[in-house]
């Protein structure tokens, strides 16, 4: 049996977890799939699952589970896991998973593969997953006893293809005993930094500059096509951590989603944290001196050169027009 | 306070990473290397933690001979001594394996903080750090951005998705995973890099390794291109001329 734990917060399905169901789907074959909910009263949450092809939904409801913390989702996870034995557990790879999956797998001396992009389903499955920043990809086998656990990168699978149930599976309840004496960690309401000045949400066309850069004063250049073309500037992650332009111009999962009608990539790599933020642009190009760049994956229109030559001729044809 | 912090050897990132003939591994004959990225951020936090607080930052890494070099450097960033964790097979383990045997090398250190990276940038597992934690038996977070040392306590700032943020905090001693970012890093003085040379790398041998790999790598391969890339070539006049006339005619995103 295979184990999809959903990410809920609130009673909120996160839309990741639908994309999990698709990749258990295919990985389990006949093999059925359940699915754990978590939180504290995540009723609403388990009831959207329950219209998932899934055998059965089972919460785990405590108030302690609420604010999360690794401490509590642990405890619980592994007691729900006991008392199901699958052989697989199969999560989003979330910034929530990130935190507590490891300490699972761990606890239960078990394998975890992360940031899985695909699966070769089967008696012995495996998973690939990038490395090397996404220019090469591996494909891995997990070792040791069952449970393995793997976390699916988000959007590496289409949750509108998960197959949903004829009737809604049945909801159980899993009964998990937690000490609130033993949850180190004490969270506090969760906050944004100070309202944006810049919504790059709505720019019709973005200008983004990468480590491709080089250095702060090379910025301007970027800037020039930005306005040459009546675009926004914005920026890969590392370009924002330097202090060369604010965070609020930064996009990715850490940062701003956009989906312009033109993207200009300049000397970004296309990081899977990147082009989470980028992916939904109408028309992407990339301008990159390595010709095996991960952003050309998903580019409309390339050029494979160096932007410092490139771009000053960008501009010059521009203003021709 | 005694603050350890966990720095792996990676590749740099310009490195196009060949396939070899196991098609296991990468070529690393024409690799270079350097300190993982969010690394640097992790010891740039211990100093600044160090400077307030008082204490010792004690680096370590897990990996072959050659990974001594990223030790030297944090040394020579400020680092008061490195403890080495050597053995060849260590380049080519999962996680798993590479938190125990850094749990084994400092276990006896009566530490206040473990730091990490969030990932590493060669295989980005995620995962060391917080399995780290869990053999320590230390309560940990995350993606960290910010650190205030209390008393006896840890309040951390954890980045969550799409630009939010929450404080947290837990009883010391503790491990963080900090996120790139966190602070401005600074790069080793002349005076550091003479420092450095006196200070102690401790070297510790695994007997056997700690434990089997959980994940094992099958096979490599390039990606596949999910979309038709329209490549324009030429000139650097010729290609944006080229790119200029498809945004306009094709794709129509320019008037
Ligand atoms: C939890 C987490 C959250 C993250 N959130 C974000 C996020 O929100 N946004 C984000 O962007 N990243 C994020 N990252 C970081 C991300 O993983 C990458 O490290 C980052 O996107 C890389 O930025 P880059 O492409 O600018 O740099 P690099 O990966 O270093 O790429 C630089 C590129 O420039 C090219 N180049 C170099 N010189 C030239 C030249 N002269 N001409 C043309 N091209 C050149 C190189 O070939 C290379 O492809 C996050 C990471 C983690 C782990
Ligand atoms: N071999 C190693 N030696 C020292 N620290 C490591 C090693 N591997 C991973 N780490 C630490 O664990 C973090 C996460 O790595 P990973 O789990 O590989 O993504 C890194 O940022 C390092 O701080």
């Amino acid at each position: 049996m295979i184990v999809v734990v959903a990410e809920q917060q609130r009673g909120k399905l996160h839309r990741a977890s639908w994309e999990v169901v698709a990749a258990a789907q295919e990985l389990a074959g006949d093999q059925p799939v359940d699915a754990v909910v978590i939180g504290a009263n995540p009723a609403e949450a388990a009831s959207e699952l329950s219209q998932a092809a899934v055998r059965a939904v089972h919460v785990i409801d405590s108030p302690l589970l609420e604010p999360y913390t690794p401490d509590a989702y642990t405890a619980a996870l592994d007691q729900a896991i006991a008392e199901l034995k699958p052989s697989h557990v199969l999560l989003p790879h979330t910034y929530r998973t990130r935190d507590f999956a490891p300490t699972l797998a761990a606890r239960l001396n078990r394998g975890l593969v992360t940031d899985c992009v695909g699966i070769k389903p089967g008696d012995k499955p495996t998973f690939l997953r990038p490395t090397y920043q996404g220019k090469l990809i591996a494909e891995v086998a997990v070792e040791g006893d069952v449970p393995h656990f793997v976390s699916i990168q988000i959007g590496a699978y289409r949750g509108d293809s998960a197959k949903r149930g004829s009737t809604a599976a049945p909801i159980n309840t899993v009964v998990v005993s937690l000490d609130a004496s033993a949850i180190r960690e004490k969270p506090e309401e969760p906050f944004q930094e100070a309202k944006q000045a810049v919504d790059l949400s709505q720019a019709e066309r973005i200008v983004a500059v990468g480590r491709g850069i080089k250095a702060q004063e090379h910025i301007a250049l970027a800037e020039t096509l930005a306005k040459t073309l009546g675009a926004q500037l914005a920026a890969s992650r590392p370009i924002c951590d330097s202090g060369w332009l604010p965070m609020e111009r930064q996009v990715g999962s850490s940062g701003q989603t956009v989906a312009p009608k033109l993207y200009v990539a300049l000397g970004i790599s296309g990081a899977i944290q990147h082009v989470v933020g980028m992916k939904g642009a109408r028309t992407i190009v990339a301008i990159n001196k390595d010709a095996d760049a991960p952003i050309f994956e998903i580019a409309d229109y390339g050029i494979v050169g160096d932007l410092f030559e490139i771009v000053p001729a960008l501009i010059a044809e521009l203003e021709k027009t | 306070m005694r603050i350890a912090v966990c720095i792996k050897q990676v590749p740099t990132r310009e490195w196009q990473p060949r396939i070899d003939g196991t098609r296991r591994g990468v070529r690393e004959q024409d690799a270079s290397f350097e300190m993982n990225e969010p690394d640097a951020y992790a010891l740039e936090e211990a100093l600044c933690l160090r400077e307030k607080h008082g204490g010792e930052v004690v680096v370590c890494t897990a990996g072959p001979a050659r990974a001594s070099q990223v030790l030297r450097e944090a040394l020579a960033r400020g680092a008061d001594r490195a403890i080495h964790v050597e053995d060849e097979r260590l380049s080519s383990v999962d996680a798993f394996v590479v938190a125990g045997a850094l749990a084994d090398a400092v276990r006896e250190e009566k530490l206040d903080l473990v730091l990490t990276g969030l990932q590493s940038d060669d295989q980005g597992a995620a995962q060391t750090g917080v399995i780290l934690a869990e053999r320590l038996g230390l309560p940990h977070a995350t993606i960290v951005m910010d650190v205030q040392v209390q008393e006896s306590s840890v309040r951390v700032k954890r980045e969550l998705e799409g630009g939010w943020f929450q404080w947290v905090q837990m009883p010391l001693p503790a491990l963080l995973t900090i996120q790139s970012g966190i602070n401005q890093l600074r790069y080793a003085t002349l005076k550091g890099i003479m420092a450095a040379k006196k200070k102690e790398i401790r070297k510790v041998v695994l007997a056997a390794p700690a434990a089997a790999p959980r994940v094992r790598v099958v096979s490599l391969d390039v990606p596949r291109k999910t979309k038709q890339t329209q490549m324009l070539t030429g000139s650097p006049s010729e290609a944006a001329k080229g790119l200029v006339r498809k945004l306009k005619d094709e794709a129509r995103v320019l008037a």
